[in-house]
Protein backbone atom coordinates (compact mmCIF):
# COMPACT_ATOMS: atom_id res chain seq x y z
CA UNK A 1 0.00 0.00 0.00
CA UNK A 2 3.11 2.23 0.92
CA UNK A 3 4.41 1.50 -2.64
CA UNK A 4 1.50 2.69 -4.18
CA UNK A 5 1.45 5.65 -2.55
CA UNK A 6 5.17 6.50 -3.44
CA UNK A 7 4.69 5.57 -6.91
CA UNK A 8 1.92 7.85 -7.13
CA UNK A 9 3.88 10.64 -5.69
CA UNK A 10 6.86 10.37 -7.98
CA UNK A 11 4.81 10.38 -11.07
CA UNK A 12 2.72 13.50 -9.97
CA UNK A 13 6.09 14.69 -8.98
CA UNK A 14 7.76 13.95 -12.32
CA UNK A 15 5.19 15.47 -14.68
CA UNK A 16 5.09 18.77 -12.56
CA UNK A 17 9.08 18.82 -13.43
CA UNK A 18 8.59 17.89 -17.24
CA UNK A 19 6.26 20.84 -17.55
CA UNK A 20 8.20 23.09 -15.70
CA UNK A 21 11.73 22.34 -17.56
CA UNK A 22 9.75 21.35 -20.73
CA UNK A 23 6.90 23.77 -21.05
CA UNK A 24 4.41 22.09 -23.42
CA UNK A 25 1.48 24.34 -22.79
CA UNK A 26 3.02 27.44 -22.48
CA UNK A 27 2.08 28.58 -26.12
CA UNK A 28 -1.64 28.05 -25.32
CA UNK A 29 -1.35 30.88 -22.45
CA UNK A 30 1.56 33.18 -23.38
CA UNK A 31 1.47 33.24 -27.66
CA UNK A 32 4.66 35.74 -26.78
CA UNK A 33 6.61 35.21 -23.71
CA UNK A 34 7.71 39.32 -22.97
CA UNK A 35 10.60 37.53 -21.13
CA UNK A 36 13.75 35.27 -21.50
CA UNK A 37 12.97 32.03 -21.05
CA UNK A 38 15.29 31.18 -18.30
CA UNK A 39 13.46 33.59 -16.13
CA UNK A 40 10.17 31.92 -16.82
CA UNK A 41 10.85 28.82 -15.49
CA UNK A 42 12.49 30.38 -12.69
CA UNK A 43 8.74 31.76 -11.89
CA UNK A 44 7.32 28.63 -12.79
CA UNK A 45 9.60 27.18 -10.00
CA UNK A 46 8.59 30.01 -7.22
CA UNK A 47 4.64 28.90 -8.39
CA UNK A 48 5.32 25.51 -7.45
CA UNK A 49 6.85 25.96 -3.94
CA UNK A 50 4.00 28.56 -3.21
CA UNK A 51 1.28 25.34 -4.48
CA UNK A 52 3.69 23.32 -1.76
CA UNK A 53 2.91 26.26 1.50
CA UNK A 54 -0.29 26.73 0.40
CA UNK A 55 -0.71 22.84 0.70
CA UNK A 56 1.25 22.72 4.53
CA UNK A 57 -0.99 25.80 5.46
CA UNK A 58 -4.75 23.78 4.27
CA UNK A 59 -3.54 20.99 5.93
CA UNK A 60 -1.44 21.95 8.80
CA UNK A 61 -2.63 19.99 12.12
CA UNK A 62 -1.97 22.93 14.38
CA UNK A 63 -1.94 26.55 14.13
CA UNK A 64 1.66 27.18 14.31
CA UNK A 65 2.39 25.55 10.92
CA UNK A 66 0.12 27.48 9.53
CA UNK A 67 2.22 30.37 10.57
CA UNK A 68 5.09 29.29 9.66
CA UNK A 69 3.55 28.49 6.16
CA UNK A 70 2.72 32.40 5.97
CA UNK A 71 5.91 33.53 7.10
CA UNK A 72 7.51 31.72 4.32
CA UNK A 73 5.23 32.52 1.61
CA UNK A 74 5.66 36.03 2.85
CA UNK A 75 9.61 35.45 2.61
CA UNK A 76 8.94 33.93 -0.93
CA UNK A 77 6.52 36.55 -2.39
CA UNK A 78 9.83 39.13 -2.19
CA UNK A 79 11.68 37.33 -4.32
CA UNK A 80 8.62 36.98 -6.79
CA UNK A 81 8.96 40.26 -6.92
CA UNK A 82 12.61 40.47 -7.82
CA UNK A 83 12.21 38.17 -10.70
CA UNK A 84 9.28 40.44 -11.69
CA UNK A 85 11.33 43.32 -11.58
CA UNK A 86 14.26 41.72 -13.59
CA UNK A 87 11.48 40.42 -16.03
CA UNK A 88 9.53 42.96 -16.93
CA UNK A 89 11.93 45.74 -17.09
CA UNK A 90 9.78 48.14 -14.40
CA UNK A 91 11.28 49.52 -11.26
CA UNK A 92 7.89 49.52 -9.04
CA UNK A 93 7.88 45.78 -8.39
CA UNK A 94 10.68 45.95 -5.44
CA UNK A 95 8.51 48.73 -3.89
CA UNK A 96 5.71 46.25 -3.52
CA UNK A 97 8.83 43.63 -2.47
CA UNK A 98 9.82 45.54 0.79
CA UNK A 99 6.23 46.68 1.68
CA UNK A 100 5.53 43.26 1.54
CA UNK A 101 8.16 42.00 3.40
CA UNK A 102 7.65 44.67 6.41
CA UNK A 103 4.22 43.58 6.24
CA UNK A 104 5.00 40.15 6.51
CA UNK A 105 7.54 40.55 9.55
CA UNK A 106 5.00 42.76 11.60
CA UNK A 107 1.80 40.23 10.97
CA UNK A 108 3.80 37.58 11.99
CA UNK A 109 5.11 38.83 15.20
CA UNK A 110 1.09 39.73 15.80
CA UNK A 111 0.32 36.18 15.28
CA UNK A 112 3.14 34.52 17.32
CA UNK A 113 2.00 36.34 20.35
CA UNK A 114 -1.61 35.75 19.69
CA UNK A 115 -0.78 32.19 19.49
CA UNK A 116 1.59 32.47 22.91
CA UNK A 117 -1.84 33.75 24.41
CA UNK A 118 -0.52 36.79 26.01
CA UNK A 119 -1.17 40.67 25.61
CA UNK A 120 0.89 42.68 23.59
CA UNK A 121 2.49 44.73 26.77
CA UNK A 122 5.00 41.69 27.82
CA UNK B 1 28.80 38.74 -17.70
CA UNK B 2 26.73 40.73 -15.31
CA UNK B 3 23.67 38.86 -16.39
CA UNK B 4 25.44 35.22 -16.38
CA UNK B 5 26.72 36.00 -12.74
CA UNK B 6 23.31 36.97 -12.02
CA UNK B 7 21.38 34.53 -13.19
CA UNK B 8 23.82 32.11 -11.75
CA UNK B 9 23.00 33.76 -8.21
CA UNK B 10 19.16 33.58 -8.98
CA UNK B 11 19.26 29.50 -10.49
CA UNK B 12 21.11 29.19 -6.60
CA UNK B 13 18.55 30.96 -5.10
CA UNK B 14 15.75 28.99 -6.21
CA UNK B 15 17.36 25.50 -5.57
CA UNK B 16 17.54 27.12 -2.02
CA UNK B 17 13.84 27.91 -2.21
CA UNK B 18 12.72 25.27 -3.86
CA UNK B 19 14.11 22.52 -1.40
CA UNK B 20 13.03 24.81 1.76
CA UNK B 21 9.04 24.32 0.57
CA UNK B 22 9.82 20.19 0.25
CA UNK B 23 10.94 21.06 3.39
CA UNK B 24 8.17 22.42 4.99
CA UNK B 25 5.96 19.66 3.96
CA UNK B 26 7.95 16.75 4.63
CA UNK B 27 9.43 17.04 7.61
CA UNK B 28 7.21 15.38 10.85
CA UNK B 29 6.78 18.67 13.47
CA UNK B 30 6.72 22.31 13.64
CA UNK B 31 10.07 23.04 14.84
CA UNK B 32 11.84 20.99 12.24
CA UNK B 33 9.72 22.21 10.08
CA UNK B 34 11.09 25.90 11.11
CA UNK B 35 14.74 25.01 11.34
CA UNK B 36 14.47 23.73 7.54
CA UNK B 37 12.62 26.21 6.21
CA UNK B 38 13.36 29.63 7.69
CA UNK B 39 17.23 29.44 6.77
CA UNK B 40 17.08 28.40 3.78
CA UNK B 41 14.17 30.16 1.96
CA UNK B 42 15.61 33.35 3.68
CA UNK B 43 18.86 32.14 2.22
CA UNK B 44 17.53 31.67 -1.64
CA UNK B 45 15.74 34.58 -1.15
CA UNK B 46 18.34 37.33 -0.26
CA UNK B 47 20.54 34.99 -3.13
CA UNK B 48 17.76 36.09 -5.84
CA UNK B 49 17.94 39.91 -4.44
CA UNK B 50 21.66 40.00 -4.77
CA UNK B 51 21.47 38.43 -8.45
CA UNK B 52 18.55 41.10 -9.27
CA UNK B 53 21.47 44.09 -8.22
CA UNK B 54 23.58 42.60 -10.24
CA UNK B 55 21.86 42.53 -12.83
CA UNK B 56 20.22 45.82 -12.60
CA UNK B 57 23.01 47.57 -11.45
CA UNK B 58 23.18 50.67 -9.17
CA UNK B 59 20.02 51.68 -10.26
CA UNK B 60 16.81 52.36 -8.04
CA UNK B 61 15.70 48.90 -8.51
CA UNK B 62 19.46 47.75 -7.46
CA UNK B 63 19.60 49.78 -4.00
CA UNK B 64 16.11 48.74 -3.38
CA UNK B 65 16.67 45.28 -3.53
CA UNK B 66 20.29 45.92 -1.24
CA UNK B 67 18.01 47.67 1.06
CA UNK B 68 15.80 44.67 1.28
CA UNK B 69 18.87 42.19 2.01
CA UNK B 70 19.39 43.64 4.95
CA UNK B 71 16.13 43.41 6.14
CA UNK B 72 15.55 40.30 5.29
CA UNK B 73 18.40 39.28 7.46
CA UNK B 74 17.77 41.36 10.30
CA UNK B 75 14.13 40.39 10.03
CA UNK B 76 13.25 36.74 9.45
CA UNK B 77 15.60 35.20 12.34
CA UNK B 78 13.26 37.40 14.77
CA UNK B 79 10.26 35.91 13.44
CA UNK B 80 10.89 31.72 13.80
CA UNK B 81 12.66 32.75 17.12
CA UNK B 82 8.63 34.31 17.77
CA UNK B 83 6.66 31.58 16.18
CA UNK B 84 9.08 28.92 18.05
CA UNK B 85 8.73 30.47 21.50
CA UNK B 86 5.11 30.89 21.18
CA UNK B 87 4.64 27.63 19.93
CA UNK B 88 6.30 26.08 22.60
CA UNK B 89 4.31 27.80 25.11
CA UNK B 90 0.80 26.93 24.01
CA UNK B 91 1.66 23.71 24.76
CA UNK B 92 2.67 21.96 20.82
CA UNK B 93 4.22 18.42 21.55
CA UNK B 94 7.53 17.61 19.72
CA UNK B 95 7.74 14.86 17.45
CA UNK B 96 8.22 11.24 19.07
CA UNK B 97 11.89 10.75 18.11
CA UNK B 98 13.05 13.77 19.49
CA UNK B 99 15.92 13.30 22.29
CA UNK B 100 16.47 16.49 24.08
CA UNK B 101 14.27 19.63 25.28
CA UNK B 102 16.20 21.67 27.01
CA UNK B 103 13.50 24.91 26.46
CA UNK B 104 11.38 22.72 29.06
CA UNK B 105 13.95 21.92 31.39
CA UNK B 106 14.88 25.51 31.54
CA UNK B 107 11.50 26.47 32.44
CA UNK B 108 11.18 23.61 34.97
CA UNK B 109 14.32 25.34 36.69
CA UNK B 110 12.95 28.44 36.95
CA UNK B 111 9.53 27.11 38.49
Amino acid sequence: MKIIKWLIGTVILAVIIITILVRPFAFLFYPDLPFMGFLARGIYILVLACALCLYRILRGPTGADRIVALDIFGIMIVGFCALLTISTGRMWYMEIGIAWALQSFISTLALSKYLEGKDFDE
Amino acid sequence: MNNIIGLIFISIGLLFDFFGCLGLVRLPDVYNRLQAATKSVTLGTCSILLGTFIITGFNAAGLKSLLCILFLLLTAPVAAHAVARGAHRAGIKLCEGSVVDKYAEDKEGEI
